[in-house]
């Protein structure tokens, strides 16, 4: 019981320090984002049977403040990003946003029975764009490299791309919105997305009234 | 450099291969806009489009009722053991790319698996920090400088680019599985691995469906990207914004 009184507050000192660290380190930043949200996946039934909407609201409050949706947007978008007035800029990060997330939802709840591991992660003084490299291992199957890139930014550090086994959910859509930005302008880049956006938002509702 | 060219002169469909890739290159100057990565897309659409039809009645629907009807420890034990089959193929590339530290924990892993971990059905390496390799003969060939030569789209083996085809061939000469005899154990034994790995494919379907606004493109992309990744062992150089 003695143990206990000195081990509490030392146990709380650890959580204060963890919290302040966050604002300052991008490793920690990302384990704390990835477990606090790995873990509410695992112990939800209902996102476990396959309840789409409640991993995206998770990912929404999780997840998105942590992100740098401009940026992504610009990187998905490519040389056709900077011909986009500011009105178009904002209307593609906000139907990309919405197809991003879905996407990293997905990706999220496809993975059960693995392992999250960290790779050590070192970074000079003063620096500003990092990676952060963690792997999904599975029973079975080869370990998956999952990596972020960090930026710090004036509202602290804030993901910009994420990499799956090498494959950016970000920058593979370059080569598709190229094509749609050739077929229809900017304009009909930002169409194609939204009637995406809205024919999965339907497609949702029909498959959880089953 | 000979034991690549015995094994392509030795492979029957090398000749074939030989004719499809010329045939494409003919074609690839026929269409107006094409994208450099992709000089055949028009054949690899056609392709595509029939590897679609052949994964959605008969690969994915077996893979589905495989994955959810096969306890995890015994799916686990099937994916260690071709994985350990695979593990003397993996050393040889990573020596002819000249990691020869690679190689030999590649070695060290098919004899620590085989033995400590009953035949290949548990990875007893991994646990004590011998990591798995990805290599294979159209990685080799990219370090030695071959270029790509372009994206394909074959079905059921699926995206490969005219190098890694290539290599795909070598590496099926060179796989163990492959030589199993009688015929009908070899049979059961690729088409076992074959649906372990589109079974391991399955949680990426949804991402897919849901997040390419061209399923094609989406795939050829993730294709050419993870190559990529795989050829640098996960430390590609960063492309221009």
């Amino acid at each position: 019981m003695n143990a206990m009184k000195k081990l509490i507050p030392f146990v709380f000192s650890l959580f204060v320090a963890s919290v302040a660290w966050s604002q300052e380190s991008p490793d920690v930043l990302v384990q704390q984002v990835s477990s606090e949200v790995l873990e509410i996946i695992r112990s939800d039934k209902d996102i476990q049977s396959g309840n789409t909407q409640k991993v995206i609201e998770l990912v929404d409050k999780k997840v998105l403040p942590h992100f740098n949706f401009p940026h992504m947007t610009a990187l998905a978008v490519g040389k056709d990003w900077k011909r986009a007035s500011p009105q178009q800029q904002q209307q593609l990060t906000a139907e990309f946003k919405t197809l991003l997330v879905r996407t990293y939802a997905n990706a999220l709840t496809g993975y059960k029975n693995q392992k999250l591991v960290y790779k050590p992660f070192k970074m000079a003084a003063g620096e500003t764009d990092v990676l952060v490299r963690s792997e999904v291992l599975q029973p079975g199957g080869k370990p998956v490299q999952i990596d972020y890139s960090l930026e710090k930014i004036d509202a602290g550090w804030k993901v910009y791309d994420m990499t799956v086994a090498g494959i950016s959910l970000v920058t593979n859509y370059r080569d598709q919105f190229a094509q749609e930005v050739r077929s229809g302008g900017l304009d009909g880049l930002i169409a194609t997305i939204a009637a995406k956006n809205k024919s999965l938002e339907s497609g949702q509702g029909k498959a959880d009234k089953k | 450099m000979t034991v690549m060219r015995k094994a392509l002169s030795g492979c029957r469909g090398a000749r074939l291969l030989a004719g499809v890739v010329l045939a494409l290159s003919l074609s690839a100057k026929a269409s107006a806009e094409t994208n450099p990565r992709d000089p055949y897309e028009g054949f690899n659409r056609t392709m595509f489009s029939v590897n679609e039809v052949v994964d959605k009645y008969a690969a994915r629907p077996v893979a589905q009722v495989y994955d959810k009807a096969v306890p995890l420890p015994v799916k686990a034990g099937l994916g260690n053991f071709f994985g350990n089959t695979a593990d003397l193929w993996i050393g040889v590339n990573s020596a002819l790319q000249g990691k020869f530290g690679d190689a030999g924990i590649d070695v060290s892993r098919l004899l620590i698996n085989s033995t400590i971990g009953i035949f290949g059905l548990f990875d007893v390496a991994s646990e004590l920090g011998l990591e798995k390799h990805e290599e294979d003969a159209g990685q080799t060939l990219a370090v030695w400088g071959v270029g790509d030569g372009g994206y394909l789209f074959w079905p059921v083996i699926g995206p490969r680019t005219v190098r890694d085809t290539a290599g795909w061939a070598v590496d099926s000469y060179a796989d163990p599985v492959w030589r199993v005899r009688p015929i009908a154990s070899r049979n059961s034994m690729v088409a076992a691995r074959f649906i372990d790995i589109r079974a391991s494919l399955l949680p990426a379907d949804k991402v897919i469906d849901e997040g390419a606004l061209d399923k094609y493109a989406y795939i050829r992309d993730a294709y050419l990207q993870r190559r990529r990744n795989q050829i640098f062992d996960g430390r590609p150089p960063r492309l221009e914004d």
